[in-house]
């Protein structure tokens, strides 16, 4: 009795441990067959006509310039808008609202973070986009704005829950003392709160990119997929084509093993990586400015 | 100058930061209420019994949805049989077993990049690894698997805060009776911690009910004249079938658009519903 006692609690620990270590097994077996399916491409097509201009895909053109371009420019249309409206519900919610409108707004975000993608881009083609075509008299509503407006959206609710988060967990002490010199309540966010709570809101800024970088069936269906290279603000008014879209929507009529499906393959790395690189950056933030708090502490 | 100007007025100041950021509040919110509310109006008067319970035809321009219904539902399900038990074992490891070390640290870097990895992305590496090198094809079972790891961040981080937050003295005292650990964390902790595992396990379930990206090339298919019959079979789902009817077919009735949105909105945002109820109850009940 004894003995199977634990030897159970010893297979138990093993496989609960093993669960806690399968995490970074799916990262690497990610990371491999990424790697798996797209490395061929740098055999397949040379360096100079993978950076360059033109992706066109029937004809052996694999530029992938004008796909990160539409990234780059629908992610920052989508980065002025979450930043100041993130950050601006984050510290409504955590230093202005009374605590029942806290209560009623929280969840609201949250429910916005749960809109299916699919869905605000459905309502991005019925109705925001010819918004937009009318109100800016544009020839197409199906632009870089309008996924970065969605796109704003859809990170919001990953900006306002970190960076309340880090707001939240400034030393309410901080602003006591802040008002004992008689600061107001906004001098006191302005230049206590939210300069302490700096690393973590910087973490939710990074995060919403990310978010935005990544989020693929809205811009795809909202954006017109032309594959021009942005060359300015400008380009927001035009249709791009981004490198999420660019995947969802060629890799279904690929033959497998063809160079455009490695091509395809080679941006998911691309992505991969951007999305190692921001995540990496973001927590390595958060992890410093926590052992610093700990060394104020101690 | 300024700041002596500034001073004075600061209550002035104070004034128009936080009519500003009321604004802000404000133009955040209204999209929110305003497309669910123009959902549901819209595409309240599409639904009838027969666009829930029919099949699809004319080409999906007419009929009903219920291939697309059952295919989100057996995602779903799929879903959950994966990352479930393997969710909570891992939040389990981290919180109960886990020391400060650089293993740990690994581990948690790599949960907060599995959450940042791009939805897309997960379709290609379940395509990859379940469609082609596993040869499980476009079945339920590949797109399943894709959805599962994908989810597993969410799960995995807000059950380890739910257990985290059950007091130490708890499990002292469990040990202290001659429990064993698991014991203890089986019959104690997960007890205690069950709402906020719910809570993280629907939202987890709820995300991988609404994605369409990581389906688009593992399991998902355009149209079936049947509903699957086996894990190996590809299935319609809702937000897929949406983003098909949306964009892929010419001429389709505007009604039918509107109510499978509506559809799909309610079946994940009833989740989202849940979810919360259980937590703010479980928050109103606690008793440590």
């Amino acid at each position: 009795m004894e003995k199977s006692l634990s030897w159970r609690e010893f297979i138990i620990t093993r496989l609960i441990q093993s669960s806690g270590y399968s995490a970074i097994l799916f990262v690497a077996l990610i990371f491999f067959f990424l790697l798996r399916e797209g490395l061929p491409t740098l055999g397949e097509v040379d360096a100079s006509s993978l950076f360059n201009f033109r992706w066109y895909p029937i004809e052996s053109y694999f530029g992938i310039l004008p796909l990160l371009s539409g990234s780059l420019i629908v992610t920052l249309g989508a980065a002025l808008i979450a930043v100041p409206f993130g950050i601006g519900t984050a510290i409504y919610i955590s230093e202005i609202a009374p605590r029942w409108m806290r209560e009623i707004l929280k969840p609201l975000v949250e429910l916005l973070g749960g809109l299916p993608s699919v869905v605000l881009g459905f309502l991005g083609i019925l109705v925001l986009s010819p918004f937009l075509r009318v109100f800016l008299d544009l020839p197409t509503g199906l632009t870089a704005l309008t996924g970065s407006l969605l796109l704003g959206g859809i990170a919001v609710p990953t900006v306002v829950s970190v960076a309340e988060d880090a707001l939240d967990s400034v030393p309410r002490a901080y602003r006591e003392g802040a008002w004992a010199l008689g600061a107001t309540k906004w001098q006191t966010i302005w230049r206590v709160t939210l300069p302490a709570a700096k690393s973590g809101v910087l973490t939710a800024v990074m995060l919403g990119v990310g978010r935005a970088i990544g989020e693929t069936m809205t811009v795809m269906m909202v954006t017109g997929n032309a594959p021009v290279l942005a060359t300015g603000l400008g380009s927001l008014f035009s249709p791009v084509r981004t490198m999420t879209a660019t995947i969802a929507a060629e890799m279904g009529e690929v033959a497998n093993g063809s160079t455009h499906y490695h091509v395809l393959f080679f941006i998911g790395m691309v992505l991969f990586i951007i999305s190692l690189v921001v995540n990496v950056i973001a927590s390595s933030v958060v992890f410093r400015a926590k052992k610093r708090a700990e060394r104020i502490l101690s | 100058m300024m700041t002596k100007f500034l001073s004075r007025n600061r209550h002035t100041v104070q004034r128009i930061g936080f009519t500003a950021i009321t604004m802000m509040v404000i133009l955040t919110i209204i999209p929110i209420i305003a497309t669910i509310v123009f959902i549901l109006i819209k595409g309240g008067s599409a639904i009838s019994w027969e666009f829930l319970s029919g099949f699809p035809h004319d080409g999906m321009r007419a009929g009903g949805i219920l291939p697309a219904i059952i295919g989100t539902l057996y995602l779903t399900l799929g879903t959950a049989v994966f990352s479930v038990p393997l969710g909570i074992a891992a939040a389990i490891y981290l919180s109960e077993y886990a020391k400060d070390n650089q293993v740990t640290r690994i581990i948690r870097l790599a949960i907060i990049n599995l959450a940042g990895i791009p939805s897309v992305v997960y379709g290609l590496f379940g395509l990859g690894l379940f469609v082609l090198f596993l040869n499980f094809g476009t079945s339920i079972l590949a797109a399943s698997l894709t959805l599962s790891i994908m989810t597993l961040p969410v799960i995995i981080s807000t059950s380890e805060e739910a257990l985290r937050a059950v007091p130490q003295s708890f499990r002292t005292v469990s040990i202290s009776l001659g429990a064993t650990r698991w014991q203890t964390i089986s019959r104690i902790i997960i007890k205690e911690a069950l709402p906020g595992i719910l809570t993280g396990v629907i939202l987890g379930l709820e995300r991988a009910a609404g994605e369409t990206a990581p389906i688009l090339f593992t399991g998902a298919a355009f149209f079936l004249p049947r509903l699957p019959q086996s894990p190996f079979d590809a299935t319609m789902a809702l937000p897929y079938h949406l983003f098909v009817i949306s964009t892929q077919v010419p001429e389709m009735p505007i009604q039918i658009q509107y109510g499978t949105a509506l559809v799909l909105l309610v079946f994940v945002l009833s989740m989202n519903v849940i979810a919360t109820v259980i937590r703010s109850r479980a928050r109103a009940r606690r008793q440590w």
